[in-house]
């Protein structure tokens, strides 16, 4: 793998261990007052990020955001890859009318503004992590679809598929056993960015009071802070370094697996 | 016949429609979802209504009917341009987006014209200079740039250039007692936008920085920069017209595909500088659960996504010397 990808999995496995091991070392509730307000960071050994303006540890807090992050980029990654794979595979595969349907269908996703989209699901359907995981993925699965609809269409042809199809397969099961696997590869180049994406989107939405409000994250963090912006910017500042390192590293990361399972394609870079 | 560029408008216009018929559908689909309806959003505001005024106003906005019924209402609504009223503007949903809509429309164009063209000359030096320092510097650059949340640039960059140096004006479209005429007003509204812009800007950059890297690596080791060397034409003249313009143009496409992710990005950016557009409309009606507001937002922005690729995509004709008038008449190419 290349350098970068290393610095990115090294990165994730740190806020890996963030995530997992914030009950070890902080095992008090994160929203818990427990000491004096708008402490500054390294002025009291028990904070060493010091405290908000209600005198609830930094640290904590950021520890127990890490969890949220990491679980909504994740699961919402990965519900926009499932869907994206599966409507990629049903519209390549079988063509006419239904890729027709599908596809002016990825394309009006493509064209909404999916931030805004996810606004109007979220004020419907209430917010809460499950509905946050949803609105994302539901705006952000019709890259994967086009990417996976082309190989699809490249590969339905190949004799193998004939054989397939000959030997009395479902047209189903020929499109998810048989063709699908080989049409896989090229989705490794999306994953970094498609997780890096979830988690900027779930830190905006946690930002403008959209997430689940029993839960503290990164995006709320910097919310909180905001209030007390002009006197301790260090409220705002540390949160947002977070983000924007877990972007970084899954990204990093995931150019790195994609240069390296994927060879043969050209990327940014 | 229609002049070429009047046709293909009017085709890529055709186009849209069914693109916005199925975001209706999803609109409504999530209208459908959310507990209770206009009605019961529209009494809550009056401060309760009697049962017998709730049916007579669901039959005249047609929500007494079947799923149909209400979805064939709701669609002759959408083309009507009636999208019903609004709880927290307290008016016409169509009224409060036509008013809010300059200031989106300002902040995101001076976005993209910023992000644009300051990522095409970073991304033609890097090019230039590949491997080198420079070239180093601003890839990582872009690669944290395109990491950073914009809400939390924007508050950093209010935290420098607004509470520490004190060079901008903290928030806001301009000031309430500021110039009354039109130049005095445009500068004033122009020093609004400056932090706003740069955060958006800077943010959508990065990609741009990218893309313009990668085509123009590409352009410069072409067949065609070689021949342009062999007959000696000048440096600048092979980099501009050689290299930089053929490499423009899956930045061209790019900008197409980002104009509606941008426009979800100014929501927050709007929210951050308190601007009164588009994107602070919706956060105030997702605020309020108001759901005709945060509906008519969404096909709004819907439409304005179709008309800046349309754009998009008659500039790329401009760029590119092989889309001539026929190609553009018939859509070929």
């Amino acid at each position: 793998m290349t350098r970068s990808g290393w610095v990115g999995a090294i990165g994730l496995g740190l806020l890996v261990a963030m995530a997992l091991l914030a009950p070890v070392i902080k095992p008090r509730d994160p929203l818990d007052l427990v000491g004096r307000p708008l402490l500054e960071p390294f002025a009291d050994p028990r904070f060493l990020l010091g405290t908000d303006a209600l005198g609830r540890d930094v640290l904590a807090q950021l520890l127990y955001s890490a969890r949220v992050s990491l679980v909504v980029g994740l699961a919402a990654a990965a519900g926009a890859i499932g869907i994206g794979i599966g409507v990629g595979t049903v519209a390549g595969f079988l063509g006419g009318r239904v890729d027709g349907i599908l596809m002016r269908i990825s394309e009006a996703f493509q064209t909404v503004p999916t931030f805004l989209l996810a606004l109007a699901l979220l004020s419907a359907l209430g917010a809460s992590t499950a509905n946050v995981v949803l609105a994302i993925a539901l705006s952000s699965w019709p890259a994967t679809a086009r990417l996976v609809r082309a190989e699809v269409l490249s590969l339905r042809q190949r004799e193998y598929v004939d054989a397939a199809r000959l030997a009395g397969l479902g047209p189903l099961t020929v499109a998810f056993r048989e063709v699908l696997p080989g049409a896989l590869q090229p989705v490794v180049a999306l994953v970094g960015v498609t997780v890096g994406a979830a988690i900027l989107v779930e830190s905006a939405l946690a930002f403008l009071g959209l997430g689940d409000p029993n839960q503290i994250s990164w995006g709320v963090m910097i919310s909180n802070g905001r209030q007390a912006i002009r006197v301790a910017p260090f409220l705002v500042v540390i949160p947002g370094v977070c983000v924007a390192l877990a972007i970084l590293s899954v990204s990093l990361l995931g150019d790195g697996l994609a240069a390296r399972l994927a060879p043969q394609r050209r990327y940014l870079s | 016949m229609l002049p070429p560029t009047l046709s293909f408008i009017l085709r890529r216009l055709l186009h849209g429609i069914p693109v916005v018929l199925i975001v209706a559908v999803g609109v409504f689909v999530i209208l459908e979802a959310a507990p209770g309806d206009a009605v019961d959003a529209y009494l809550a505001q009056l401060g309760g209504g009697d049962a017998s005024l709730a049916a007579d106003l669901r039959e005249q906005w047609g929500l007494d009917r079947s799923e149909l019924g209400r979805f064939i209402a709701y669609l002759t609504s959408i083309v009507t341009l009636d999208l019903g009223r609004s709880v927290a503007v307290g008016g016409s949903v169509v009224e409060a987006i036509l008013t809010r809509l300059p200031a989106t429309l300002l902040l995101m164009g001076a976005s993209i014209a910023f992000s644009a063209s300051l990522g095409v000359l970073l991304g033609g030096i890097a090019a230039l200079r590949r491997g080198g320092m420079t070239d180093g510097v601003l890839t990582l650059g872009a690669l944290i740039l395109n990491a950073i949340p914009g809400f939390w640039l924007g508050l950093i960059l209010i935290v420098v250039f607004v509470v520490w140096l004190g060079w901008f004006p903290h928030a806001g479209f301009g000031s309430i007692n500021g110039p009354r005429d039109p130049i005095g007003r445009s500068l004033d509204i122009a020093w609004h936008l400056v932090l706003p812009v740069t955060t958006l800007g800077l943010t959508y950059m990065a990609l741009y920085l990218r893309l313009m890297r990668g085509a123009m690596i590409e352009t410069r080791a072409s067949t065609w920069v070689r021949a342009a060397r062999a007959r000696g034409l000048p440096e600048t003249r092979i980099v501009r017209r050689h290299m930089a313009r053929p490499a423009l143009l899956p930045v061209v496409t790019m900008l197409g595909l980002q104009a509606g992710t941008m426009l979800g990005g100014s929501v927050v950016i709007e929210t951050v500088f308190a601007i009164p557009g588009l994107g602070s409309l919706a956060y105030l009606a997702v605020s309020q659960r108001d759901l005709p507001l945060i509906a008519g937002v969404v096909l709004a922005g819907t439409v304005l996504v179709i008309i800046v690729n349309i754009l998009v995509d008659l500039s790329y004709a401009r760029i590119d010397p092989r889309m001539t008038d026929e190609r553009l008449r018939t859509g070929v190419g």
